[in-house]
């Protein structure tokens, strides 16, 4: 379990947390929401222990993250960083390999090749093993990192916005599968997603972040409303709920209180004809 | 289906390493060719077999050789031929690795002021008539000294917080003119004759090569050779950028570091004791890696061969320009390096 304690964090006079606590279970979905600029990211990176916290304790197993023992903490994380751009000439197979950086030798080994092939096959990217990383598009370079975030063989493991460049399929290929792999492995998953309709879908528990704090946390189904949304982003917004309950968002205009997610004039039909 | 697939990429994967160490294997032998050239070519021009022969008898083989060959080959040009391999294979990885660092292809030793700050420390000791110590020792050791102090100041950036590669190259550059501009000071300040032996010794010349410097350049190359190759997987994952290597687990300040010293230290050392020796430190790994990557384990080898190649044949060409005299090989290296620069600039495809 990854427990948070009163954490403070502050960039420059810019507060990020203050007097933050949370608690996250192994073998769940947690997913962090909030505006632009409330420190999601800042929160990540405070727990993989790349930004120093002013004050507060951060657990993991009952061990305390140390500036000492930092490589140690790490060792128990897998962290794909927000930034997804790979223009460097390696070859996909290489660089998810990398996932296990410190099993490489001079001779790369098949059963780390093998593995890093099977990471690439379960999210569909097989074909793509001896292609050239360089020369993909942002979404499958996006899909390539998640495959070695999977290789770390992580305890905790952290996505930052991990379907900011991915088209429908993939996003669900890469939920599906982080939620399944999540539950199997036991992992403790925390990631970072800006859309409200895919984080009440896959997290088991939402952390809603608001100027440095935790303004609520549970299960989407209970803690998803109109009001929560207004009072976080700003923005109005009609819940309905589907048969299992999972809450579904739409925005509306705020100066005619038309819906801001756009209502098709034309049939598919007719948008195809007219295409 | 999919085992089938796995099967192929793993066999595909194989044949690209394959494929790579060919790379290497066919560079090396035009290295060696480049090398026994190197041998032959000088005043008194002596053909490739007699100096296989001269090299193969050295090695203990039992060949007949000429004895004033022999003394031509092992006392005069063997020394200054590898002199050559050495220091261009020293500043194609000092450069190779000056790129991964500050991920930026246009950065070397050269470019970030530590050549001009040795070009500084070796006129300063002219000047000075060396202190009244040897000059053969007093002049490398200025450059040494304040090439390291260049190297400790880029250290002490790389150091703090925040400072990104892109700054690290901007504060390099600044030094680089810094240098420069003192080291036009000092000329402008000595007496003629002073003055153009400072410029004699910035063209660079391997001509002051000797078993015994040989000896401390080949034991310095070795040992920063092995420690950069103990890295070379985390130096392959700097490549996809800081941060993700962080998630990575990789330590980037203290890689950082550690490489910054190991370079600063190669790079002084053969400074202090050929001069200045330009466009290696770019052209080396650019050329390695059009060809095989930025997997280090290929990488840098290869950028320490072309390296190598490099001055090697630049060694050859200063011989031969000039039929008779020495061409400072520096200026060679700049010859054959800018038009490759601009190569480099302007017809990159990305």
């Amino acid at each position: 379990m990854l427990q948070v304690n009163k954490l403070n964090v502050a960039l420059d006079s810019l507060v990020l947390a203050k007097d933050m606590s949370f608690s996250l279970e192994a073998g769940k979905v947690n997913v962090i929401i909030g505006p632009n600029g409330t420190g999601k990211s800042t929160l990540l990176k405070t727990l993989f222990g790349d930004i120093q916290a002013k004050s507060g304790d951060i657990l993991f197993a009952g061990d305390a993250l140390q500036r000492k023992q930092l490589s140690h903490w790490r060792k128990q994380f897998g962290y794909m960083p927000q930034d997804i751009r790979l223009d460097v000439e390696l070859s996909v197979l290489e660089v998810v390999l990398l996932g296990q950086l410190n099993s490489l030798g001079l001779r790369l080994d098949d059963s780390l090749i093998k593995e890093a092939l099977s990471a690439l096959d379960k999210i569909g990217l097989l074909h793509l093993a001896n292609r050239d990383v360089n020369k993909l598009s942002g979404g499958q370079c996006q899909m390539i990192l998640f495959a070695q975030a999977l290789m770390r063989k992580p305890k905790i493991l952290m996505l930052d916005e991990p379907v900011s460049a991915l088209d429908l399929h993939f996003q669900h290929v890469l939920l599906d599968h982080l939620d399944t792999q999540t539950k199997q492995q036991g992992w403790v998953t925390l990631m970072v997603l800006h859309d409200l309709n895919l984080a009440a879908q896959y997290a088991d528990n939402l952390l809603v972040l608001k100027d440095g704090d935790v303004v609520a946390s549970g299960h989407p189904n209970n803690i998803l409303t109109s009001s929560l949304v207004k009072e976080v982003y700003k923005v109005d917004a009609q819940i309905t709920k589907d048969s299992s309950g999972i809450p579904f968002i739409r925005t509306v205009r705020k100066n005619n209180s038309a819906p801001l997610s756009p209502t098709p004039k034309h049939s598919s039909k007719e948008v195809e004809s007219l295409v | 289906m999919q085992s089938d697939l796995m099967a192929d990429a793993i066999s595909t994967q194989r044949r690209s390493e394959k494929r790579r160490w060919s790379v290497i294997s066919i560079l090396l032998v035009v290295l060696a060719s480049s090398f026994v050239l190197d041998i032959a070519t000088g005043p008194s021009l002596l053909n490739v077999k007699e100096v296989t022969n001269a090299l193969l008898n050295l090695l203990g083989f039992p060949v007949e050789v000429d004895p004033t060959t022999k003394v031509i080959v092992t006392s005069l040009r063997l020394p200054i031929a590898i002199m050559a391999v050495v220091v261009g294979g020293v500043l194609g990885v000092g450069g190779a690795e000056m790129q991964t660092l500050l991920n930026n292809s246009m950065a070397s030793p050269y470019t970030l002021g530590m050549a001009a700050a040795a070009g500084f420390g070796a006129a300063l000791m002219l000047y000075f008539g060396s202190l009244g110590i040897d000059t053969n020792i007093a002049v490398p050791l200025g450059a040494f000294v304040c090439c390291m102090l260049a190297a400790t100041f880029l250290f002490a950036l790389a150091t703090m917080r925040h400072i990104s590669s892109g700054q690290l190259i901007l504060a390099g550059i600044a030094l680089l003119f810094l240098f420069q501009s003192l080291l036009s000071l000092v000329q402008f300040v000595s007496s003629p004759e002073l003055s153009q032996q400072i410029l004699f010794w910035l063209f660079g010349s391997l001509s002051k090569a000797s078993w015994s410097n040989l000896s401390i350049i080949i034991g310095v190359t070795a040992i920063c050779m092995f420690f950069l190759i103990r890295d070379a997987w985390k130096l392959t994952a700097l490549r996809l950028g800081e941060e993700r290597a962080k998630s990575l687990g990789v330590n980037v300040s203290q890689l950082r570091l550690r490489t910054l010293f190991i370079v600063a230290i190669m790079t002084a050392t053969v400074t202090s004791f050929v001069g200045i020796i330009g466009f290696v430190g770019i052209v080396a790994p650019n050329i390695a890696k059009m060809l095989v990557g930025e997997d280090q384990r290929f990488f840098l080898p290869l950028s320490f061969i072309i390296g190598a190649f490099l001055l090697s044949s630049a060694s050859v060409l200063s011989k031969v320009i000039v039929p008779g005299a020495l061409f400072p090989i520096g200026i060679v290296t700049a010859i054959i390096g800018v038009p490759f620069f601009f190569w480099l600039i302007l017809g990159k495809r990305r």
